[in-house]
């Protein structure tokens, strides 16, 4: 076993977990953070997108111990107690899901995208969630969504 | 005290009320819910298509730490019965697990039961199994032959089901040829068509899985599974288990998508329930994705002999469908009646004289087929409407010209099809016409001709629709085609309803409770929709066929109506008035016209509950609930219009343009309808761009990961324009006919007849799907595809 120790969510975390655990299974089963999903499993579907040290990544193509020392984001920690923020508000207010599997990791990728391209066209959206399936909406709300959170509608 | 007037909320796009929860990862799927003691289970699975199985050795599977024991498929059959059916026909045995012969990739041979999931799936690739190889039977045609190999020895020739005639005149299963024969000899016109429908695999984002708990103590099973229909998963987890449906609970947590691949039940769910009662522990199981690609059923794959007769005007005399299916190994619930549903719907949405469509559903070494958005009815629609479009090519007509001579007209309905469907209404034209104008289709075609002229390929094309939809009734579905609902107005006003109709996207939460916030006139934020769960949700089918709204939302508004009419018995005692008075407004019971000398909605339930006195005739309390048996289904169409360039150095499509008009009658929450319709198109236009299920000569999936099966993704499509006619439904008093499905149906053809028609100057007529670029890029090359 081997020791590993992040910041998830704002709280400092400590466990000790087989050095083969995917991060996306320590969060969901240690930590009991199951809003990251796992949709696939090759590094396709990006439902398990969290941030790590500020950038997105696949919590499903990353071990656990990758991220010792790192700060991480899951979709439980974007909202404050009494705000969403912006992308899910937008994803909210254009009907930016449907099943809502795919939607934790489409709203990382999402809050990825707003990062570095805070006003993206929409080709820009189109590309940004590229690396994230939806088999329910079309993508076209969830373009919407985007846009929303941007600003743009 | 006057209370803000309350807006209508039916017709309203109002943001949905299960989002908070999905938005902040706060929702529970199946693999979310965790029970103490839970073990865990692997599945191993054969990796060839066809064999017997000469032996399985488990020893090191079971000599690894963590795990509890090993099943394999004999030992299960003691466990288990072999797998129901929800179809009429005569089908071979099917084993949750293998016994002795393997009949598709992917096939469960054995299971693990472990304490922990890494152990189980290390636990489960240690497990031997050695195989007498048969030879793979994969292309349906030559299965028929009996050719390498029968699968299923009293299967002769691999038929499943041997040419099930439908159409004209039918009666005792012959088809009257005398009339078809003569549409054929009259004909100035007669096109014929090999059509390919290609198989296609679901991929909701959330695989299968499924958690059973059996507690010893109490003799009862509670079942938590990603499945579309919880009423059907605990009718049939009952029986196979030997207990009564009252000793099983069955929840359907949040599901997310299931596509018509979550109605049947599966041999994990068996197993998970078999082995929990067998060993008095919960069990769990959660399938990956590349159990998925082979472990969860496939849609579509039907090819159709089209042949379609016509005078030189374009009027359709007569159409001939031979329909062969393959369904993949073994039935699945109801893998038999999809391609039933493929000839159903022939007619399509012409006023053809003489159809005559034979079914034939072939055995192959494959995943089995079943329910798939849109579950045989794309498929209708696909081989008519290219047919149609294959005339008209041939007639130098328009394709909408062509399409408008053989409407069926607004007063022709109810329409009897001579395929024994009664359409209950319909305008096709207003869809067409509508269609046409948003895609200002003469500009479109000047565009197209340009471009042409400029030596690009651009195309367009046109296809109408019709599906059946809002399944039932009863007399169709072995599960019966009813839905339910119970409406408890609760003691302080505030209102719970059940339905049967277990959402997963659909938006149910949010559209149900906007009918009954007009319909008791109380905020929305006051009622709660429940799902999912048979110990609170009293009966229930199911979400699949477009029903949830057209029969799940009827039942709500009938139970819904009980339960004002006894409220509004108790108002009237209250108020001592005349109960058809009163009106059920602004959070307010009151005589029409008096709202202010009225009571509280909360006052009249909490009064309903504490009834001093009990005014006669009634017994206390507000809890009602319907069961709604649709007469007829409902019959929702449209006109999808698509435009398409082909790229003539490297033959790769680009989609250009997509105008969609559907009428799916009255619309609840039209923002929830366009995302039902987004969806749709996407699956539509992903089947006839860029997905496939390919197998290769041994049957194995080729394509059976997302690296090699091509999902949809946000760029590979452009934006959608979408707008809708409205003809309600007669078969319910909503008038609403059901959405869910309906993108997947115009658009397939319209994108096919769209490439065609921009490689038209190659000489070809018709191109089976998917429009791989190097398929086009061989008849630009003067190739045949």
């Amino acid at each position: 076993m081997a020791q590993v120790s992040m910041t998830v969510n704002g709280r400092l975390r400590k466990a000790s977990v087989d050095p083969r655990t995917l991060l996306v299974f320590f969060l969901r089963e240690q930590l009991f953070l199951t809003g990251t999903h796992v949709g696939c499993d090759t590094s396709q579907c990006g439902a398990c997108t969290v941030l790590v040290d500020g950038r997105t990544a696949k919590a499903c193509t990353m071990f656990a111990v990758q991220a010792d020392g790192s700060t991480v984001t899951t979709i439980e920690g974007l909202a404050t107690e009494s705000t969403l923020h912006p992308l899910q508000q937008g994803f909210w207010e254009e009907h930016g899901l449907q099943c809502g599997f795919c939607t934790p990791g489409m709203i990382m990728a999402a809050v990825g995208l707003l990062q570095d391209n805070p006003k993206p066209s929409e080709r820009e959206i189109r590309e940004g969630i590229s690396g994230n399936f939806c088999r329910c909406t079309g993508y076209q709300h969830i373009v919407n969504a985007i846009q929303h959170a941007a600003g743009g509608r | 005290m006057a209370s803000p007037v309350l807006p209508k909320l039916v017709g309203q796009r109002i943001k949905r009320r299960e989002d908070p929860r999905l938005i902040q990862g706060r929702a529970t799927y199946v693999d979310d819910v965790k029970v103490a003691g839970m073990l865990h289970l692997a599945f191993k699975r054969s990796d060839i298509s066809h064999g017997r199985i000469r032996s399985i050795d488990v020893s090191a599977a079971l000599a690894m730490d963590g795990v509890e024991t090993v099943f394999t498929g004999a030992q299960l059959a003691e466990l288990v019965p072999p797998m129901p059916l929800g179809t009429p026909w005569p089908s071979p045995d099917h084993r949750a697990l293998a016994v002795d012969t393997v009949r598709y990739a992917g096939e469960p041979v054995a299971v693990v039961v472990a304490r922990d999931r890494y152990v189980a799936r290390d636990a489960a690739d240690a497990i031997a199994v050695s195989y007498d190889s048969l030879p793979a039977v994969v292309d349906p045609e030559l299965a028929m032959t009996g050719q390498p190999a029968v699968i299923h020895p009293a299967f002769p020739n691999n038929l499943a089901l041997d040419g099930i005639p439908g159409g004209t005149g039918v009666s005792g299963g012959v088809v009257d040829d005398a009339a078809i024969d003569k549409a054929f000899a009259d004909a100035d016109v007669v096109i014929s068509q090999r059509m390919v429908n290609h198989r296609l695999v679901p991929n909701a984002m959330e695989t299968r899985g499924v958690l059973a708990h059996y507690e010893p103590g109490k003799g009862t099973m509670t079942i938590w599974s990603s499945t579309q229909s919880p009423h059907v998963l605990r009718s049939i987890i009952a029986a196979m288990n030997g207990l009564g449906q009252d000793q099983v609970r069955a929840i359907a947590p949040e599901v997310g998508g299931g596509f018509g691949a979550k109605i049947n039940i599966y041999g994990e769910d068996f197993a998970a329930a078999a082995i929990s009662k067998q060993l008095g522990m919960p069990v769990k199981w959660i399938e990956d994705r590349s159990e998925a690609f082979v472990a969860t059923s496939h849609g579509r794959d039907i090819i159709g002999y089209v042949d379609l007769a016509a005078t030189r005007e374009g009027k359709v005399l007569g159409i001939k469908l031979r329909l062969i299916a393959d369904i993949g190994a073994y039935n699945l619930l109801f893998t038999a009646m999809i391609p039933t549903l493929t000839m159903l719907m022939a007619n399509a949405t012409y006023d053809i004289p003489a159809v005559r469509v034979t079914v034939t559903e072939v055995f192959t070494n494959k995943t089995p087929t079943d329910a798939y958005r849109g579950a045989g009815r794309p498929e209708a629609t696909y081989f008519v409407e290219r047919a149609l479009d294959m005339l008209a090519r041939e007639l130098k007509m328009d394709p909408a010209d062509v399409r408008r001579k053989n409407f069926i007209q607004p007063n022709q309905f109810p329409y009897a099809t001579q395929m024994g469907a009664v359409y209950d209404s319909g305008d096709y034209e207003r869809a067409l016409d509508l269609a046409l104008k948003n895609a200002n289709w003469d500009q479109l075609k000047n565009e197209r001709d340009k471009a042409k002229q400029e030596g690009r390929l651009v195309g367009l094309g046109l296809a109408m629709y019709v599906e059946v939809c809002g399944l039932g009734p009863s007399a169709i579905l072995p599960t019966g085609g009813w839905e339910h609902s119970q409406i408890t107005v609760e003691r302080d006003g505030r209102i719970s309803a059940t339905t049967g109709a277990s959402p997963h996207g659909q938006g149910n939460e949010t559209t149900f409770a906007q009918m009954l916030a007009d319909q008791f006139g109380v905020p929305i934020e006051h009622i709660t929709i429940l799902h999912g769960d048979t110990a609170i949700v009293k009966q229930g089918i199911g979400t699949f066929g477009s029903r949830s709204q057209a029969v799940g939302g009827t039942a709500l508004h009938l139970a819904g109506g009980k339960v004002k009419t006894k409220m509004a018995k108790f108002a009237a005692a209250m108020l001592e008035a005349a109960e058809e008075d009163l009106v059920f407004e602004n959070g307010r019971v009151f005589v029409k016209g008096a709202p202010a000398s009225g009571k509280s909605f909360a006052e009249v339930s909490a009064f309903a509950y504490v009834p001093v006195p009990l005014p006669p005739g009634l017994e206390p309390g507000l809890s009602e609930e319907a069961f709604f048996e649709p007469a007829n289904n409902t019959y929702p169409f449209g006109c999808h219009i698509s435009m398409l360039e082909v790229d003539r150095e490297t033959g790769e499509p680009t989609l250009l343009k997509l105008v969609a008009v559907d009428d799916a009658g009255h619309l609840i929450n039209p923002l929830i309808v366009e995302g039902q319709i987004h969806g749709g198109l996407v699956q539509g236009i992903g089947q006839a761009m860029i997905e496939e299920a390919v197998y290769n000569n041994e049957g194995q999936l080729v394509t059976g990961s997302f690296m090699d099966y091509a999902m949809p993704r946000a760029t590979d499509f452009p934006r959608f324009e979408l707008d809708s006619t409205v003809t309600p439904t007669p078969s319910n008093p909503l008038g609403a006919k059901g959405v869910g499905e309906a993108g997947t149906l115009g658009s397939t053809p319209s994108i096919v007849s769209a490439a065609v028609d921009a490689l038209s100057e190659f000489g070809v007529t018709h191109i089976d799907m998917m429009l791989r670029p190097e398929k086009l890029w061989r008849i630009i090359q003067g190739g045949r595809a």
